[in-house]
């Protein structure tokens, strides 16, 4: 068994508006707004780095459950923004936390690596114990803030968020998952020389044609109608999106939890950010199952099903 | 049905309006598509034309003008 057992968050103080980017980018406040749904991200300051954002993400969760670092058997850690590409920030992260023999390993898949590694986990826990999923991004050094950089600059955020998978209890357990990877298309959403490359319109494209589809045949499998599940989670990358997905389902938008507004997107943290702040916020117990989803670089893509307990 | 005619009829239901753009008219230039429209009108067509449309092939350059799709359609019967 694996549960979804806590989730931490960790964001910047600094706040940018969308005011501020468009003066940068030589774009109307209010079309940044209408095409994303983003009204202000946050932008970490310049002596942060990845692991040490993530870091603190990683301590917020563990004080959610109450679990002592020492308690972990094994560290994912997602991002497509570190600094450093090898070693990446898994291995300071787990030193930060005083773990010098506890495996950590880096996912480095921009938007869906954070749901990539809570599917693996949700597979190991029962032999490695719990498992810490960190997603930390810090977009704002990947991107242009000019006006050849608009497209990008206008979506992008920086914060960091973690999950604690459990193998013997949590508030969730995670039923089922699928994952995919088509790389024959991959070239439309890169990392390369320290900057983000996306063609938006063809990531749009496919996110909304590969997410609603992923989640229909993890929920048919399972024998749960999409107007069944308690809460949808997804990257949080673009409020538009979502709603393509919530129309594809044919799932009452309402439940699908977006934050993306005040935190723009912050590629495979967000979807920790928004599983964090979701469950922070809700009064009253899970109704129904719920579903974690995430489209990114790769391209990789899938769903995660999780009953509550 | 001609398959322009058929086509046509798939961008009307997507949209939601009675146009009839040029064969050579970019519907996204126009405004009558976007990213998010596109994926209807590609599964509208899919299912008038009972084809399977790949999805490396959801290229807004693929369906930019009725001319186009017809072109595409026929490519793949």
């Amino acid at each position: 068994m694996a549960y979804l057992r806590s989730f931490g968050t960790w964001l910047p103080s600094r706040r940018v508006s969308n005011d501020e980017i468009a003066r940068l980018v030589g774009a109307m406040p209010e079309w940044i707004l209408a095409a994303t749904g983003i009204e202000e991200r946050r932008y970490a300051a310049e002596e942060d780095t990845v692991a040490a954002i993530g870091l603190r993400a990683a301590q917020n969760c563990l004080e959610n459950a109450d679990v002592a670092a020492s308690d972990v058997g094994m560290i994912f850690v997602s991002s497509g923004s570190s600094e450093r590409f090898c070693p990446g920030p898994a291995c300071q992260i787990a030193a930060a936390l005083g773990l010098t023999t506890t495996p950590a390993l880096d996912i480095p898949v921009a938007s869906a690596g954070s749901l990539i590694a809570i599917a693996q986990a949700a597979q190991l826990v029962s032999s490695v114990g719990r498992v810490l999923v960190v997603g930390a991004e810090i977009m704002s050094r990947r991107v242009s803030l000019t006006p050849e950089g608009k497209n990008t600059a206008i979506l992008f955020g920086d914060g960091a968020g973690a999950c604690l998978v459990d193998a013997e209890k949590g508030f969730a357990r995670i039923a089922d998952s699928c994952l995919y990877t088509d790389g024959s298309i991959a070239e439309i959403l890169t990392m390369e020389k320290s900057r983000l490359q996306m063609d938006g319109q063809a990531v749009i494209l496919q996110a909304a044609r590969k997410m609603p589809r992923a989640i229909g045949q993890l929920l048919a499998r399972n024998g749960v109608a999409a107007a069944d599940v308690g809460v949808f989670l997804l990257h949080q990358a673009n409020l538009n999106l979502i709603a393509r997905v919530a129309a594809a389902l044919k799932a009452p938008q309402e439940r699908f939890f977006t934050n993306i507004a005040r935190y723009g997107n912050t590629s495979s943290a967000s979807l920790l950010i928004a599983a964090d702040e979701w469950h922070r916020g809700r009064s009253a117990p899970l109704e129904g199952p719920l579903v974690l989803s995430a489209f990114g670089a790769g391209l990789n893509w899938g769903a995660i099903l999780a009953v509550p307990v | 049905m001609e398959p322009q005619a058929r086509i046509l009829k798939v961008l009307r239901r997507v949209t939601g309006k009675e146009i009839s753009p040029a064969p050579e008219e970019s519907l996204f230039l126009s405004g009558l598509l976007d990213s998010f429209a596109l994926t209807d009108f590609v599964s509208g067509l899919e299912e008038e034309f009972g084809v399977t449309i790949p999805d490396a092939d959801l290229s807004a350059r693929k369906f930019d003008t009725i001319e186009k799709v017809t072109s595409y359609l026929a490519s793949k019967a």
